[in-house]
């Protein structure tokens, strides 16, 4: 028995055993890249621009022009294109390694009403995924719990640490729950059709959460002898400082869901998912609520859909004004991060605009995850998190970066694959 | 009261009695009635087609002596006299369960059981074939109740239970005489189906395509068997070989499985009878050319209840149009001359039968045809035209008596008689007493007024102006009423209980709540108002009203085509086309597309009658091949045993799966579809084209290459589960195949030689691949297994064709060069399982730039519609050049499926699979305008704009018509959401 348990420890060992690359020092020197058309995330594009950051920060976003480089790290970058960095929200990086292999995930706690739980102590800085998400322009990240009624505590990374608390961009910066669903399915195994048919516990299921926030609010108001920490968890829903993510996708559980967050003083909510936030465009909107939508790349949910649904989603919210990032949700949804620039290229093949639709995963995510002062934009005094690529960045043919900094340090673009990729390819090329 | 009337009024006929004469006697002396029954006056319908207008009809020992409109009476005859009555054959219903116990799951254990649970029979639980109906068979008098009341006399029973089920009996509806009479026929056909047992939990076989395999080899066996080649005994084949010339009833229960029973028949020239699921009519070419009689259900849907609007916005128009189109499908299959029979299966409650018969009849069919389908058609399917379903000299004495046509909702159905016992089910000599009466009672004066049938009475009285409560019962002449007293808080009662004269009038008497008795009298003042009965009529018409009949498409869902478009000869002007031959990516280049093939390829082309399209700005290209999915089936694993090379996906293929215009719309124009990866030999693929609209067998492409899949890895050895199968180990995964190949090798020594062999399907699927006749796709993800994948083929003498998945395929790309095996794989998949732990997405340009014939799949549904962007992800990871990535997912896989003479390029005389993209079709900015197979344009951006807003037309008009039909009081059913089931390899 114990002599197995060292065969599975030594097999782990093996197999996780290549470092994960090390995470780049501060910036020493400014830099500045010249040339290149910079995207800036606001939906502006300088061509042929100047862009020059030092200690971590940009300090020149413009238009090309005669300046003294003299004592700058200078990267020649004309005909390529920058960006800042793209933000992958509510996301399980780095709280699942591998699917299938059970001690491998952290992501999802028992227990339906979980507020306190919390993402960032679980983040695992060393992931071979969350490296992968560097070569594609993928820098920084909202790490969420999963499961139950009430999920837990999220919180904002960025890619390239030596741990999570080197990792942290914004602590604890929302709860994330999960609105009850309209339909459920059947239990097969009590001989139920096993499809999915209308929820009859939904109203119960909605009181059994409306209850919970009644519960937390009285506890807020008075003083408390004994800290209770799912309520104390939940406090900074009233006062601001959490915002309450609410995964939810039909128009009926987004309007009950809004009417919920106001009925109970909640300052600001997201709606996560959305499918079909946009018949309900009009209500987001006059609320101010913006929509973490699902990923581009799903199917209609419906035989009878339109073919490109998922597709114009996004579109059909952002013409109405609602404030719209996308994330990676689905199966495998942590390596498929990294396609997140692709969807918002889809969403472009499908009717936005292309500065528009970089929005989505920039500026935007950036001001729904309350990082926007920092990041989000390539503008003077915010974060140098920003990349290089040789080409159109949402397009997958030419999304290859060259550089790719985060807080003005130069991160690699090497990983668990670019190894292998390199071994083998020079196996090969060795053997020619 | 009413429900034992039944038995009450049942009387035994004077002619007939029990004991059987060879039978000893100990109750009394030995009696033999030898008096005829005559009814006369009668409209009798000999058979649908031969209708006497007043004639006699004369039976005797429950039989047929006569019928006819002169029919000389015997004097020692008992008349009764049916004048304005009409006579019917009774029903029969050949797909019955009637006296047999509903079989009852067996519970079974977490995990699977692969041996079968008896010896002696045949290895697999669920073929029956031994088992015999008549052995479990209790009659049952309270069921045969409900049969009688809905015109049934005869049904065909069986044990509705397992994939071959045995013989079925034929029993008369007989509840006054015992079996030695109600047996018509104690083995009159055998029964089979896809579905397993209920009693056993051998796990095979877990799909429909395994039930088809299973019951081919069974047939094999059977042959093999009767020829004397087996050295043990096997009492299910027996069965099944004692059974052979009976009758077959087959239940398939859908139109897909209607055709896929016919398939399994054919090959052994059985002709089935096919159980059909109502939805025939969605294919009624296909159904016809099964020349297969058919038993056709009638359980039509109820409306969906869509008063919650966003409830009723997850309604599929498909859904929703089975409402509006069912009713129809009987009168469709009878235009068609597709010969069927109706059946009460399926049905809730054998009350709905007429009803729906109705319904039906509404819908179209003739009336003559519903009787046909009900007594002269089962009895012909069943053999027994000389026994039952025509009122002929000789038949069973099956008959129904009515007030008028069966089939009209007003019609009374008096009695029904059975091998000559009289049923009464509303006395036909009842007297109508509906109407007002005036009484007097004490002093009071009262109004009481009668309505309705008269065994469903009703009665309201009133007096002095008040209305009292009151309650009414009437039965063989006798009238029972309650009412209240006048003092409403009471609640005590005035009874009466009165007789009728032959005036309506009612004579009793009246018991008050102080038990004193006075005589009663109530005259009536007036019979049952016409302008009442008007009334009564209309409303039955509104609610009949049928809402108009939706068009059925091909396939009949959203998109379906109302009629199939047709091969055009299309001139593509100024495009950039991508060859994906020597002649590269040309611009400002036309393609002429005529017949179905690639014509000319050049500048400045013209052509009389083309349609000329401008492609200027835009980009040709030869469609899209994904050599991996699993879309389009009803079923992709069998997973019941470590090998299923006897089943394939060409039998289960569903053309109505809207993934196949989805993946259209992706520029998809050629596609596998493989067995999954449950087992190391999986099944045989389906190589198909996405002809929207085309029946299932029309989309497998012509001369198709023979594939199978295999698999290798964690799922084979059921890591990431309970698994209890051999193999548990990548070292068992490679054993099993030695194994099998072996003996295949053994297996068609054996055959040469030309010494007698079993048939076996696994085997002559193996020997084709030793040949080199049959190409393997192996699911594989870690070099070590595909190593010795390779090697267990290079001792056994074959290629591997391609290796799919393949993500360590980097890791040995040079022994896979020298073997000469394809790898089709994913751009970017990995991380979801321990064994892609080293899945790169630079795997696909390792491979290529070492000599593989490399392509990128899908897998999955939602990828196979945009694999130009994932054959662009190459180009991103590890520099694969354009032209060369646009390959992978077009003429790489051609090559791979051996299909690349006739596609995978644009070349003259290939194939016009081509696809007009609006952008570069490896930029995420691209879509396909026009995809087009063969000079069909199966998908155009603008027909599905068109389409879009006739599908949010015709919701809105069913929801309106289910709407009117719920508050017309029709029963509605709750909204369930429909929901496809996406299949991955590892789908069950």
């Amino acid at each position: 028995m114990k002599k197995n348990i060292y065969i599975v420890l030594l097999a782990l060992c093996t197999s996780f055993g290549f470092a994960q690359q090390t995470p780049a020092s501060k910036q020493s020197k400014p830099i500045a890249i010249t040339g290149a058309t910079a995207h800036l995330g606001n939906g502006e594009v300088i061509e042929n621009s100047l862009i020059i950051f030092k200690d971590g920060k940009l300090t020149t976003v413009s238009s090309a022009a005669q300046t003294d480089l003299s004592g700058m790290e200078v990267i020649k970058a004309d005909g390529k294109h920058v960006y800042p960095g793209f933000i992958v929200p509510s996301s399980t990086l780095g709280l699942v390694e591998i699917d299938a292999v059970k001690a491998t995930s952290d992501d999802d706690e028992i227990g339906e009403i979980n507020p306190h739980i919390r993402s960032i102590i679980a983040y695992n800085a060393e992931s071979k995924v969350v490296e992968s998400m560097r070569p594609n322009g993928v820098l920084l990240g909202q790490i969420v719990p999963q499961g139950g009624r009430i999920s837990g505590t999220s919180s904002v990374v960025q890619f390239d640490a030596w741990n999570w608390e080197d990792a942290t961009v914004k602590v604890n910066d929302g709860i994330y729950m999960n609105w009850p669903s309209s339909f459920t399915r059947g239990r097969w195994w009590l001989g139920e059709d096993p499809g999915l048919k209308i929820n009859d516990k939904y109203s119960e299921q909605v009181d059994e959460v409306v209850s919970f926030f009644n519960e937390t609010k009285a506890y807020g108001a008075g003083d408390q002898p004994i800290i209770n920490l799912p309520y104390a968890a939940t406090q900074g829903l009233f006062d601001g400082s959490k915002k309450l993510y609410i995964n939810v996708d039909d128009e009926k559980g987004i309007t009950d869901a809004i009417h919920f967050a106001k009925n109970n003083k909640v300052q600001h909510m997201v709606i996560v998912g959305g499918s079909e936030a946009f018949k309900v465009a009009d209500l987001l909107k006059q609320n101010n609520i913006p929509v973490i939508l699902q990923r581009i790349h799903s199917l209609p949910s419906r035989d009878d859909d339109d073919y490109d649904m998922a597709y114009k989603l996004a579109n059909l919210l952002v013409e109405k004004g609602v404030l719209v990032a996308l994330n990676a949700n689905g199966s495998m949804e942590r390596m498929h991060s990294r396609n997140i620039p692709f969807y918002a290229g889809t969403a472009v093949a499908h009717g936005m605009a292309k500065e528009e639709a970089l929005k989505l995963i920039t500026s935007n995510t950036a001001k729904i995850l309350g990082i926007d002062k920092d990041y989000g934009t390539l503008e003077t005094g915010k974060s140098a998190t920003l990349f290089i690529s040789e080409g159109d960045a949402l397009d997958m043919r030419t999304n290859k970066l060259t550089h790719a900094f985060i807080d003005g340090r130069s991160v690699s673009l090497e990983t668990h694959q670019t190894e292998l990729y390199k071994r083998y390819d020079n196996k090969f090329k060795a053997g020619k | 009261m009413i429900k034992t009337l039944l038995t009450l009024m049942t009387f035994m006929c004077s002619f007939s009695l029990l004991a059987q004469e060879y039978f000893p006697k100990n109750d009394g002396v030995f009696t033999k009635n030898t008096n005829y029954t005559a009814i006369t006056n009668a409209k009798i319908f000999v058979t649908p087609t031969q209708i006497i207008e007043k004639g006699t009809l004369l039976i005797k020992d429950g039989k047929v002596v006569a019928s006819g409109a002169s029919v000389s009476i015997p004097k020692n005859a008992t008349q009764i006299d049916a004048t304005g009555k009409s006579i019917y054959p009774s029903f029969i219903d050949m797909y019955s369960d009637f006296g047999i116990e509903k079989p009852k799951r067996q519970g079974g254990g977490r995990s699977a059981q692969y041996d079968p649970s008896r010896t002696g029979f045949y290895w697999n639980d669920h073929v029956m074939p031994e088992n015999n109906a008549i052995d479990q068979f209790k009659y049952d008098s309270k069921k045969a109740e409900d049969l009688i009341k809905a015109g049934f006399g005869v049904v065909n029973t069986h044990i509705q239970d397992g994939i071959v089920r045995g013989t079925g009996t034929l029993v008369a509806l007989n509840s006054d005489a015992d079996n030695s009479m109600r047996i018509i026929e104690a083995k009159s056909a055998q029964y089979l189906s896809f579905d397993k047992s209920l009693k056993s939990n051998q796990s095979y076989p877990s799909s429909i395509m395994g039930s088809m395999a299973l019951l081919r080899q069974l047939y094999n066996d059977a042959d093999w068997y009767a020829k004397g080649n087996s050295k043990t005994k096997d009492l299910s084949i027996e069965a099944l070989n004692n059974n052979k010339s009976m009758v077959q009833i087959f239940e398939a229960g859908s139109r897909a499985n209607d055709l896929r029973a016919d398939k399994v028949g054919d090959l052994f020239s059985i002709q089935y009878i096919i159980l059909g699921g109502g939805d025939e009519y969605e294919r009624l070419d296909e159904i016809k050319a099964m020349n297969a009689p058919m038993i056709i259900p009638i359980n039509f849907p109820e409306a969906y209840d869509v008063e919650n609007a966003f409830l009723a916005a997850t309604l599929s128009i498909q859904d929703m149009r089975a409402w509006n189109q069912r009713p129809s499908n009987p009168k469709l299959l009878a235009e068609k001359n597709i010969p069927f029979a109706l059946t009460m299966h399926d049905l809730k409650s054998a009350k709905d039968f007429q009803a729906n018969i109705l319904k039906a009849i509404e819908a179209g069919l003739s009336k003559e045809k519903a009787l046909e389908a009900l007594t002269t058609v089962p009895a012909q399917l069943l053999g027994k035209t000389d026994k039952i379903g025509s009122l002929k000299n000789g038949a069973y004495a099956n008959f129904l008596i009515t007030s008028g046509d069966i089939f009209d909702k007003k019609t009374t159905l008096y009695e029904n008689w059975v091998q000559g016992y009289k049923n009464t089910i509303e006395d036909r000599n009842t007297i109508d007493i509906a109407g007002t009466y005036a009484f007097t009672l004490a002093g009071d004066t009262y109004e009481m007024v009668l309505s309705g049938e008269s065994s469903k009475l009703k009665s309201e009285i009133t007096s002095d102006n008040k209305k009292r409560g009151s309650k009414v019962s009437y039965a063989n002449d006798w009238v029972n009423i309650a009412f209240t007293t006048q003092d409403s808080t009471k609640q005590e009662f005035v009874r009466v209980i009165a007789t009728v004269d032959a005036n309506k009038n009612l004579n009793g008497k009246a018991i008050l709540p102080t038990g004193n008795e006075l005589s009663f009298f109530a005259k009536q003042t007036e019979a049952k108002k016409d302008s009442e009965a008007k009334k009564e009529d209309d409303e039955d018409d509104k609610k009949e009203a049928v809402a108009t009949v939706s068009p059925i498409t091909f396939p009949n869902n959203g998109y379906g085509f109302e009629t199939l478009p047709k091969a055009e000869t299309i001139l593509f002007k100024n495009a950039t086309v991508w060859t994906n031959e020597k002649d590269g990516i040309l611009t400002n280049t036309d393609v002429l597309i005529k017949n179905g093939k690639i014509a000319k390829v050049g500048q400045n082309l013209s052509e009389g009658g083309a349609t000329v399209i401008d492609a200027s700005g835009k980009h040709l290209t030869s469609g899209v091949i994904d050599e991996h999915s699993h879309i389009a089936a009803a079923s992709i694993n069998e997973g019941g045993q470590n090998s299923s090379a006897e089943v394939t996906i060409e039998d289960v293929l569903d053309d109505t799966d809207i993934n196949l215009y989805r993946n259209l719309a992706g520029g998809v124009t050629s596609i596998q579809i493989l067995h999954g990866s449950a087992n190391p030999i999986g099944g045989r693929s389906a190589i198909i084209k996405p002809k929207w609209g085309h029946a299932a067998k029309d989309l497998i492409i012509d001369n198709s290459p023979k594939f199978i899949k295999f698999a290798l890895g964690e799922n084979v050895k059921q890591s990431n589960w309970e698994g209890t199968r051999f193999p548990q180990t990548r070292m068992g995964v490679e054993q099993v195949y030695v194994d099998y190949f072996t003996r295949a090798k053994a297996y068609e020594a054996l055959k040469k030689s030309g010494k007698p062999y079993r048939y076996d399907t696994e085997m002559e699927t193996l020997v084709e691949i030793l040949n080199g006749e049959r190409f393997i796709s192996c699911h594989s993800y870690v070099q070590s297994e595909i190593n010795m994948f390779l090697k267990v083929a290079e001792q056994f003498d074959f290629r591997v064709n391609t290796f799919t998945h393949i993500l360590e395929g980097y890791k040995l790309a040079d022994k896979m060069v020298e073997h000469g095996v394809g790898g089709s794989t994913f751009s970017d998949w990995w991380s979801y399982k321990y064994e892609v732990n080293d899945a790169i997405p630079y795997n696909a340009a390792i491979m290529h730039d070492a000599g593989v014939t490399v392509a990128i799949n899908s897998d999955d549904a939602e990828m196979s519609r945009r694999l130009n962007q994932e054959a662009a992800k190459t180009v991103k990871y590890g520099g694969v050049s354009e032209e060369e990535a646009w390959k992978f997912v077009t003429l790489n896989p051609a090559k791979l499926l051996h299909i690349d003479d006739r596609v995978g390029s644009i070349k003259v005389g290939k194939d016009a699979d081509v696809v007009l993209w609006t952008d570069h079709p490896l930029s995420v900015y691209a879509k396909a305008e026009k995809t087009i197979i063969e000079g069909v344009t199966y998908f155009d951006l603008k027909r599905d704009e068109q389409i879009r807003t006739q599908i949010k037309k015709e919701k809105s008009q069913l929801i309106n018509d289910m709407l009117q039909a719920k508050n017309k009081g029709l029963k509605t059913q709750p909204i369930k959401k429909k929901e496809k089931e996406l299949l991955h390899c590892d789908s069950e």
